[in-house]
C-alpha cells in the first residue's frame, strides 16, 4: 500500500545525521591520531587519506600502555577496577533482581519504581551526595566514629581506591540491574517447578535452571556497564581527584582538557575504542553460544 | 583458648543452620533477599534524599544540619541558585539544551524508527548497524569525536549551545528509535492494513492511523530524551566553551571538586525535580493511552523497558 521509496526516505534524514555527526567524528579521530603535529605551534595536522597514515603516534601510545611503560599501571588499575566494579554490582544486583523478579509478590510494582528511580536521577547528583556524606564531618564518619568503628575521621576522598570502586558501583548498578531483572523476570516457572518435581535441592534448580537462564541478562547488563565504565573519568575525579587513582579515560581527558597533544589523546581514543570493540565482539559471541543452550535446553 | 572461643561460635553456627534451614525450605520466603533488596533500594534512594534536605540548609555547611531555609534557592542575595549568574545561566543552559534535543531528536528518532521497521532493501541492514552504535560507544569516545571534528574538520561550527545540540542530538536519536520501534512492533501492521481496505490513503493511515498509536511512545521518548539529556555530563563538557555554556551537570562537577555551597546541592535538586516531573508526565501519558491494551508486564515494567536498551 505505500511507495517503495516512501520507508527508506523516512530514515534518511536520521541516517544522514548518524553519519554526519557519528561516523565522520569518529573519522577525525583517526585522522588525527594517524597524523602528525605541527613542530611550532604543536597543533595536530590531521591525515585524511588512510594510505598516508602515520602509526608512530599509535605504536607511542601502545609502548606507553605495554609493561614497562607509563601508563602500565594506569591500564592495569583501570581493568582492576572495572573488574572489581562489575563483580560487587553482580554480587549486590543479582539477589535483588531476582527477588524482584521471583518473590516480591504485590511488591513488584513498588521496587521496581524504587529501582528504576535512580535511572532517572542526574549521575553528577548522585555522586554530589555521597561527596556531601564522605567530607571529613560527613555523616558517614560521624556514623563510624559514633559506632566506634573510626576512632578519627578518614579522609575518603584523598585519593582512596576502594572510594573510587564503590562510587563506580554506585553509579552504574542501577543500569544492571534492570536487564537482570528483565531476564529472570521472562524465566518460565514451570522449568523450575520442573526441577523441583524431578528432584532438585533448591540451590542445585537455581543453578542448572535460573542460572543459565538468565545468562544472557548478565552478560547484557556486564557490557552495558563495562562499556561506560571503561570510558569514566568524572568519577575518580570527582570522588578522589587524585593521580593514584586515576583510569585510562583521565589520561584521554588530561590530553585534551590539560595537556597540548590532543593528537595522543585521539590515538589513546582510538586504542580504548578497539579494545571495547574486542569486548563488545566477545560478549556478542557469547549471547550467541548461551542462546544456542538455552535453546538446547528448551527443545529438551 | 577453647573455652573462650566456644560462646562465640554458637551463636553463629546457630545462624548458619538458620541460614541453610531457609535455603533448604522448597517454599519458604528467602528473607535474607528481602533484607538485601530493600538495603539496596535505601542505600541507593537516602543519600540522594539526604543531599536535598542540605539544599535547604540555613548555613554554608553542606554536612551539619541547622534550619530550614529557602536561603540557597533564592533568599541569599549573592549565592542562591537565583542570584548567582553562573548557576542561573547553567539551569537555563540546561533546559536549553534538553528542549532543543527533544525538538530535534524525536522527530528525526520516530521517521527513523518507522524508516528502519520498515524498509527492507538495500541499505537497511548498514542503517540499522549505524543506529545501534550510539547505544554503545562510551561517551568519551564521543566527546573526543565530536570535539575532533568540529575543530578539524567541520570549522565553521564552533564549539559552544549549537555543537552542544549538536552532540545531545547524536547521541539521543537511539533511545527514540528503540523505544518507538519496541511500539511499533507491538502494534502489528493489522489496523494500517484495515485502514487501506477501508480506503484510506497511505498518507491518511499514517497520520490518523499509525500516528496516534505511535503517540505513548513518542511521548515517552520525548521524557526519555530530556532525562538524558538534562543528566548528560560528557558531550556537555567536551563540546562547552565554558562561561554561559556549562550546564548543570558541568557545575556540580566543579563545585563537587572546589569547595561547594549548599546552592549546587539546591540546584542539583531542581534538576532531579524537574526530570523527575516530566518523566512522571510521560509516563502517566503512556498509561492513559495504553490502557486497556493486552501487556505483557506492568505499566512500570513496560516504560522501565523502554530505558533499558539491552
Amino acid at each position: 500500500m505505500y511507495r517503495r521509496w516512501l520507508w527508506p526516505s523516512f530514515a534518511f534524514p536520521g541516517v544522514l545525521w548518524l553519519v554526519l555527526l557519528f561516523v565522520v567524528p569518529f573519522y577525525a579521530v583517526l585522522g588525527v591520531a594517524f597524523g602528525t603535529v605541527d613542530p611550532i605551534l604543536f597543533q595536530p595536522v590531521p591525515i585524511w587519506n588512510p594510505l598516508n597514515w602515520n602509526v608512530g603516534w599509535l605504536t607511542e601510545v601502545i609502548n606507553r600502555l605495554a609493561p614497562g611503560g607509563i601508563w602500565f599501571d594506569v591500564g592495569i588499575r583501570t581493568i582492576v577496577y572495572v573488574a572489581l566494579s562489575l563483580g560487587l554490582s553482580l554480587l549486590i544486583g543479582y539477589p535483588v533482581a531476582y527477588y524482584t523478579a521471583r518473590h516480591a509478590g504485590r511488591w513488584k510494582g513498588v521496587i521496581l519504581v524504587l529501582i528504576i528511580l535512580p535511572l532517572w536521577i542526574s549521575y553528577m547528583m548522585r555522586m554530589l551526595a555521597w561527596v556531601n556524606l564522605l567530607q571529613a564531618d560527613g555523616y558517614v564518619n560521624r556514623f563510624l566514629i559514633f559506632t566506634h568503628v573510626l576512632s578519627q575521621p578518614r579522609d575518603w576522598l584523598g585519593g582512596s581506591a576502594s572510594t573510587v570502586i564503590f562510587a563506580l558501583v554506585y553509579g552504574y548498578i542501577p543500569f544492571l540491574i534492570l536487564p537482570l531483572f528483565a531476564s529472570l523476570d521472562r524465566i518460565d516457572r514451570s522449568h523450575l517447578e520442573a526441577a523441583r518435581d524431578l528432584g532438585a535441592s533448591r540451590w542445585s534448580a537455581f543453578r542448572t535452571v535460573t542460572l543459565p537462564l538468565s545468562k544472557t541478562g548478565i552478560l547484557g547488563g556486564a557490557v552495558l556497564i563495562t562499556l561506560p565504565m571503561f570510558g569514566d573519568y568524572y568519577t575518580p575525579n570527582i570522588v578522589s581527584s587524585s593521580p593514584t587513582t586515576s583510569m585510562i579515560g583521565n589520561q584521554i581527558d588530561l590530553y585534551f582538557h590539560g595537556g597540548p597533544q590532543p593528537t595522543i589523546g585521539a590515538a589513546l581514543t582510538i586504542v580504548l575504542a578497539a579494545f571495547l570493540t574486542i569486548l563488545m565482539l566477545y560478549y556478542m559471541w557469547s549471547i550467541h553460544r548461551a542462546q544456542r543452550e538455552v535453546g538446547a535446553v528448551g527443545a529438551l | 583458648m577453647t573455652a573462650v572461643a566456644e560462646p562465640r561460635a554458637t551463636p553463629r553456627s546457630s545462624a548458619f543452620v538458620r541460614i541453610r534451614g531457609w535455603l533448604r525450605n522448597p517454599w519458604g520466603k528467602p528473607r535474607f533477599l528481602v533484607l538485601i533488596t530493600w538495603a539496596y533500594i535505601l542505600w541507593s534512594i537516602v543519600p540522594v534524599l539526604i543531599a536535598v534536605q542540605f539544599s535547604f540548609n540555613a548555613t554554608r555547611s553542606r554536612t551539619v544540619w541547622d534550619s530550614f531555609s529557602t536561603r540557597w534557592y533564592w533568599g541569599d542575595p549573592v549565592d542562591s541558585v537565583w542570584h548567582d549568574p553562573t548557576l542561573r545561566h547553567a539551569l537555563v543552559q540546561s533546559f536549553k539544551l534538553a528542549g532543543a534535543d527533544v525538538l530535534i531528536a524525536v522527530p528525526l528518532g520516530v521517521l527513523l524508527a518507522l524508516g528502519l521497521a520498515r524498509w527492507h532493501g538495500r541499505g537497511s541492514g548498514v542503517s540499522n548497524f549505524i543506529m545501534l552504535f550510539p547505544l554503545v560507544t562510551p561517551e568519551i569516545v564521543m566527546g573526543v569525536s565530536l570535539l575532533l571534528v568540529f575543530t578539524q574538520l567541520f570549522t565553521f561550527i564552533h564549539t559552544g549551545t549549537f555543537a552542544q545540540i549538536l552532540g545531545h542530538v547524536t547521541f539521543s536519536i537511539s533511545f527514540v528509535v528503540v523505544i518507538v520501534r519496541a511500539r511499533l512492533f507491538s502494534i502489528g501492521r493489522q489496523y494500517e492494513e484495515a485502514a487501506a481496505d477501508l480506503g484510506a490513503s497511505p498518507f491518511v493511515a499514517l497520520t490518523r492511523v499509525l500516528l496516534p498509536l505511535l503517540t505513548p511512545a513518542i511521548v515517552a521518548s520525548a521524557a526519555v530524551v530530556f532525562a538524558i539529556s538534562a543528566d548528560d555530563f560528557v558531550i556537555s563538557q567536551w563540546l562547552s566553551k565554558g562561561g554561559p555554556t556549562d550546564t548543570v551537570p558541568i557545575q556540580i562537577y566543579a563545585a563537587t571538586r572546589a569547595a561547594p555551597l549548599p546552592s549546587v546541592n539546591a540546584i542539583a535538586t531542581i534538576m532531579m525535580v524537574s526530570t523527575l516531573l516530566i518523566v512522571t508526565a510521560g509516563f502517566l501519558t503512556w498509561r492513559l493511552f495504553t490502557r486497556g491494551e493486552r501487556r505483557t508486564g506492568t505499566a512500570a515494567e513496560d516504560f522501565g523497558g523502554a530505558f533499558n536498551i539491552s
